[in-house]
C-alpha cells in the first residue's frame, strides 16, 4: 500500500506537497529537520485557493527540500513507493482535483512527466511565495498539477496575482489566462536536448509534435547549445542559495534537535548531521564552496551574468517562435538508486529544467513533454497542450 | 620617536522607525518581556519572506544628506552568514555591494581646528537578538532581531581620541534632532580600527580592531589603551603586532585579542534574492530632501539669530521632539524667542512640578499657539495664561474653550478697571493713608483688592499704573 501523504485531511480536493504551508499541518519538506514543525500560517496560494471554496486533502511527500528526481529521499516514504511524485500521482488517480507544488530544480516537472498529468510552472513572480520552505529564492515558484490544461488554468487563475507579503512577487492583479487556437503558431524543437533523451521520450515529443502540426502549429528542429551553460549556472545559484537557505535548520530553534551534545556548536553540527540526508548535506557542501571567498568571483558572481545573458538570448530566440519543445527528463521512469549518486544524478537530469529556473520563464509539462514559452507566455502554453490533449482524448 | 594616531570608525545606529526592517511588529523599545516584539518573520521560521520597510530608506538617505554622501538611486541588499542563536535565520541582510550613501564629509571643531572626516559609506542592516546567560542555560530573546540599523564607516581620518569622541558627539545630536535615532544607551556601538605609525609617515601600521563598545567613554579608555600598546611595541618591541580583532574590558581598561586573521570567519556574502533593489528616483529624493531638517549647525545659528540663549539652543538640538515644535511655532508665525520661553520655561516647569521632562510633552503647536495668540492679542493675561497651560499639560484640555469656560478670557475696558480702582480705593481708606503716608508697600494690598475684584482680568501691569495715578 502506497502511502501519499504525510497528513491526510477529510473531504479534500487539493493536495499540496509539503514544501508549502497549511496553517496547523505539519510541515516539513521532506526532511527530519523540521520534524513536528507546524506552522503559524498558510502559503498565500492555499489562502486563496481555501477563500475560493477549495479544500487541502493533505500534504503530500516530497523529497528532502525537494532537491531530488521526483520524491525519492523523503524522510517519512520509501524511496521504492516515491519514485513517482506523490502529488502527481494522486492528480493521476483523480482523488485529488488538483495539486500544488515547488519548482525549483524540476523535481515537480519530472514527477508530472513520469505520471502524465500537466504541470505548469509560472513566470517567475506571478504566486506569491509566501509560506514556501524556501530553497532557491531567486528561480523557485509554486505550480500547479492538474489532469489537464484547462484544470491548471482554473487553479492559477485563483493563485496568481500581486502579494505585498513578497518582495518578488509581481505588481500585476491578475494575468487573463485564455486557452485559444493555436494555428499559425510556431513551436522550435530543441536537437541538444532530444538528443539526451531515450527513444521513448523521443517517441513523445514526436507524437506531440505531430498533434501541435495537425492543429495548425508548424514545429521544427532547431539547434541551442545554452542548456548546459544554464544548467551549470542554476546548478551552482540554486546550491549557494539553498545552503544558506536550510542554515536556520540548527535545532535550536524548531524541528529536530540532537539528544547529545556538550555545547552550542555540538548542538548545531549533532542536529544537522542526524537532520539532513546525504543529498542535502552535498549541496549545502557545494554551496558553501561556490560562495566562499576564493570562488565567489568564478561562481556564483559568473552565474549571475550568465543568468543575464541566457536572459536575452533566449528572449531573442522567442521573437522567432511562441514556444520551445523539449524533454522533461531522459526516460519515462526511473529505477531506484544510491542517494550517494543522487547528487550526480540530478544534476544531470536538470538539464532539461534549469533554463526556466535560472531566467524565470514558464514551462509547462502535458503528455510527458516540455513547453518552454516566452515570459507571461502561460496562455501560449496552455492553449498548445490543450489542443493536443483534445486530440488524445 | 613621535607617533601619529590612525583611526577610523564604525558606527551602527538604531534607527527611530515604528517597526523593524523587514516585518511589521514593533521596534523592542515597545517589549516588555523577552519575545514580545517576534513574528514569524524575524525569528527566522520557514515560509516567511522580508518585506522592505520604506521609512528605513528614508531615514538612512535623511543621514547620508546630513553627513553630506552622494545618495545612490540604486541599492540593493547582501546575505551575511554565519552561525549564532540570536540569528535566527543564520545569515544577516546587510549591503555590502550597493550601500544607500558613498562618499560623505563631516567636519570636525576640536581644540587642533577645524578637520574634515571623509565617510566612506552608510549601509541599512538589520540587527541581530541577544542572549541571556542564566546559570546552565542561555535564554534566546528576538526583540532586537531586524531592528534597522545604519552603519556609518568612516576613512582612517580620525587622529585623537578626542576627535572621535566630538565625532560620536556630533552624530548624536545630528541623529537626535534629525529624528534619525533617539540615541539611547546602547543604540549608538561602535568598532575602532586603530593604527599607530612614525609621525610624518605615509604608510599605515598595523590595523587591529577594537569591537562593539557603546559608552564613549569607554571607547576614549580603549584608544588610549590601544594605543599605547602599539607605540610600545614599535618603540620597546614589547610584542609582535598583528592584524586582529579584539574587545576591551571595561573593569580592566584593557583590550584582549578576540580572533586574528587567520581565524576569521568567511560570511560567504552574496545578493538576497528575496529583495528586489531599491530604486531611489529624483522625486522620492526630493521628497526626503524636503522633509529633511536643517543641519545642526544651519539651525543652531538660526536659533542664535532669533535671539535664543545657548543653553535654550543646547535643549532645542538635542530635543528633535521640541525643536520641531518650536519650527511649528515659528512656521505658524510666533516669535522664536518667545515661543523658546513658553516651551522652555513655562512648559518644561510645569512638567517639573509633576515629575516629568519635556519628552513628556503631549502638546500640539495648534493649541500653544492659541495660547501665545491670546497673550498677544490681550485677550488674557500671563497669569491666566499659565492657568491654561496648567490644565493643558496636566488634563490635555483645548486651550481656547478651558479659558472661555473658567472665564479667563474676560476682556476689560479701561473705564470698567477705573471704576475697580475707586471702589477699591474708597472702601480701603486705611491702606489709602499708609501708602500716601510714605507706606510704599501699602499699595500691594490695594492693587491685590483690584485683582480680586477684576477676577485675574485684565492687564495686571496697566492696572497698577493706573491705581498709582489715582493715588497721586
Amino acid at each position: 500500500m502506497i502511502k501519499y501523504y504525510n497528513t491526510k485531511c477529510d473531504n479534500g480536493n487539493i493536495a499540496v506537497d509539503d514544501t508549502i504551508l497549511v496553517k496547523d499541518l505539519e510541515a516539513s519538506a521532506g526532511s527530519k529537520i523540521l520534524e513536528g514543525f507546524k506552522p503559524l500560517f498558510s502559503a498565500e496560494a492555499v489562502t486563496r485557493l481555501e477563500s475560493k471554496g477549495y479544500k487541502v486533502s493533505g500534504k503530500t511527500h516530497v523529497g528532502e527540500f525537494g532537491l531530488d528526481l521526483v520524491g525519492e529521499f523523503s524522510h517519512y516514504a520509501e524511496a521504492e513507493a516515491a519514485l513517482k511524485g506523490a502529488a502527481a500521482e494522486l492528480v493521476k488517480k483523480g482523488e485529488v482535483k488538483a495539486a500544488l507544488g515547488v519548482d525549483m530544480n524540476g523535481s515537480t516537472r519530472r514527477a508530472a512527466a513520469l505520471s502524465c498529468v500537466d504541470f505548469l510552472k509560472p513566470t517567475y513572480g506571478t504566486v506569491s511565495r509566501y509560506g514556501v520552505i524556501s530553497c532557491a529564492a531567486s528561480g523557485e515558484q509554486v505550480g500547479v498539477y492538474a489532469p489537464d490544461a484547462k484544470g491548471v488554468k482554473e487553479i492559477m487563475e485563483t493563485i496568481a496575482g500581486h502579494d505585498e507579503k513578497d518582495g518578488t512577487s509581481l505588481k500585476n492583479e491578475s494575468y487573463g489566462y485564455t486557452i485559444s487556437y493555436v494555428s499559425g503558431k510556431k513551436v522550435a524543437i530543441v536537437k541538444e536536448l532530444l538528443e539526451k533523451a531515450d527513444e521513448e521520450t523521443k517517441a513523445r515529443i514526436n507524437a506531440f509534435a505531430d498533434g501541435l502540426r495537425a492543429k495548425g502549429v508548424t514545429v521544427t528542429e532547431i539547434s541551442c547549445d545554452i542548456f548546459d551553460t544554464a544548467n551549470t549556472a542554476w546548478q551552482i545559484l540554486m546550491t549557494a542559495e539553498t545552503c544558506n537557505n536550510v542554515s536556520r535548520y540548527d535545532g535550536v530553534k524548531y524541528g529536530h534537535r540532537a539528544k547529545e551534545y556538550k555545547n552550542i556548536d555540538e548542538l548545531y553540527v549533532n542536529s544537522r548531521t542526524e537532520g539532513f540526508n546525504f543529498l542535502t548535506k552535498a549541496v549545502i557542501l557545494y554551496g558553501s564552496d561556490v560562495l566562499s571567498k576564493n570562488r565567489y568571483k568564478d561562481c556564483y558572481d559568473k552565474s549571475l551574468k550568465v543568468r543575464r545573458v541566457l536572459f536575452e538570448t533566449f528572449e531573442k530566440l522567442m521573437e522567432s517562435y511562441d514556444a520551445v519543445l523539449t524533454p522533461v527528463c531522459s526516460k519515462t521512469a526511473y529505477e531506484s538508486y544510491d542517494i550517494h549518486e543522487a547528487f550526480g544524478k540530478v544534476f544531470e537530469e536538470s538539464v532539461f529544467t534549469a533554463l526556466a529556473n535560472l531566467i524565470g520563464v514558464p514551462a509547462m509539462v502535458s503528455g510527458g513533454v516540455q513547453l518552454m514559452g516566452k515570459h507571461f507566455g502561460e496562455s501560449t502554453l496552455l492553449s498548445l497542450a490543450a489542443c493536443v490533449e483534445k486530440e488524445g482524448k | 620617536m613621535n607617533y601619529e594616531l590612525v583611526i577610523g570608525l564604525e558606527t551602527h545606529v538604531e534607527l527611530s522607525t515604528e517597526s523593524k526592517i523587514f516585518c511589521s511588529c514593533g521596534g523592542h523599545s515597545a517589549a516588555n518581556e523577552p519575545n514580545d516584539c517576534v513574528c514569524p518573520a524575524c525569528s527566522g521560521m520557514p515560509g516567511m519572506l522580508p518585506v522592505m520597510n520604506k521609512h528605513v530608506v528614508e531615514l538612512a538617505v535623511t543621514a547620508g544628506l546630513m553627513l553630506n554622501c552622494d545618495i545612490n538611486k540604486y541599492t540593493t541588499f547582501d546575505k551575511k552568514n554565519y552561525y549564532y542563536p540570536d540569528l535566527p535565520c543564520a545569515y544577516q541582510i546587510t549591503q555590502i555591494n550597493h550601500p544607500i550613501c558613498t562618499n560623505g564629509c563631516v567636519t570636525l571643531k576640536t581644540s587642533a581646528g577645524s578637520r574634515d572626516i571623509r565617510i566612506k559609506q552608510i549601509h541599512m542592516e538589520e540587527d541581530a537578538g541577544k542572549l541571556v546567560h542564566s546559570g546552565k542555560y542561555s535564554y534566546v530573546d528576538f526583540n532586537r532581531t531586524s531592528v534597522p540599523l545604519i552603519e556609518i564607516v568612516t576613512q582612517p581620518d580620525f587622529r585623537s581620541a578626542e576627535e572621535v569622541v566630538t565625532y560620536l558627539n556630533k552624530l548624536k545630536s545630528m541623529f537626535r534632532s534629525g529624528g534619525i535615532s533617539e540615541c539611547e544607551e546602547g543604540a549608538m556601538r561602535c568598532d575602532v580600527n586603530i593604527s599607530v605609525r612614525p609621525e610624518g609617515s605615509e604608510e599605515f601600521g598595523v590595523r587591529t580592531e577594537i569591537k562593539n563598545m557603546s559608552s564613549f567613554e569607554a571607547i576614549e579608555k580603549a584608544i588610549r589603551y590601544e594605543a599605547q600598546r602599539h607605540m610600545d611595541a614599535l618603540e620597546f618591541e614589547t610584542e609582535e603586532l598583528v592584524q586582529e580583532t579584539r574587545r576591551f574590558d571595561d573593569a580592566s581598561g584593557k583590550t584582549f585579542a578576540m580572533r586574528n586573521k587567520e581565524t576569521e570567519a568567511d560570511y560567504r556574502y552574496f545578493p538576497d534574492a528575496n529583495l528586489m533593489p531599491i530604486i531611489i528616483d529624483d522625486e522620492w529624493l526630493e521628497k526626503i530632501k524636503a522633509n529633511k531638517p536643517a543641519a545642526v549647525d544651519e539651525k543652531a545659528e538660526d536659533y542664535r539669530a532669533a535671539g535664543i540663549s545657548d543653553k535654550e539652543i543646547d535643549m532645542l538640538i538635542s530635543n528633535h521632539k521640541i525643536s520641531s515644535l518650536l519650527d511649528e511655532l515659528v512656521a505658524k508665525g510666533a516669535n522664536a524667542k518667545d515661543a523658546a520661553a513658553w516651551i522652555l520655561t513655562d512648559c518644561a516647569g510645569i512638567l517639573r512640578k509633576d515629575g516629568k521632562t519635556l519628552n513628556d510633552l503631549a502638546m500640539t503647536a495648534d493649541d500653544l499657539f492659541a495660547v501665545m495668540q491670546m497673550v498677544e492679542k490681550g485677550d488674557i493675561n500671563r497669569g491666566a495664561a499659565k492657568k491654561i497651560l496648567i490644565a493643558m499639560v496636566e488634563e490635555g484640555v483645548d486651550p481656547v474653550a478651558y479659558c472661555k469656560e473658567k472665564g479667563l478670557d474676560k476682556k476689560v475696558d479701561s473705564s470698567q478697571v477705573e471704576a475697580v480702582i475707586d471702589k477699591v480705593i474708597a472702601e480701603n481708606s486705611q491702606s489709602v493713608t499708609d501708602y500716601k503716608n510714605g507706606k510704599v508697600k501699602a499699595i500691594q494690598a490695594l492693587f491685590g483688592a483690584c485683582m480680586k475684584e477684576l477676577k485675574g482680568a485684565g492687564d495686571p501691569a496697566v492696572i497698577k499704573s493706573l491705581l498709582e495715578e489715582k493715588l497721586k
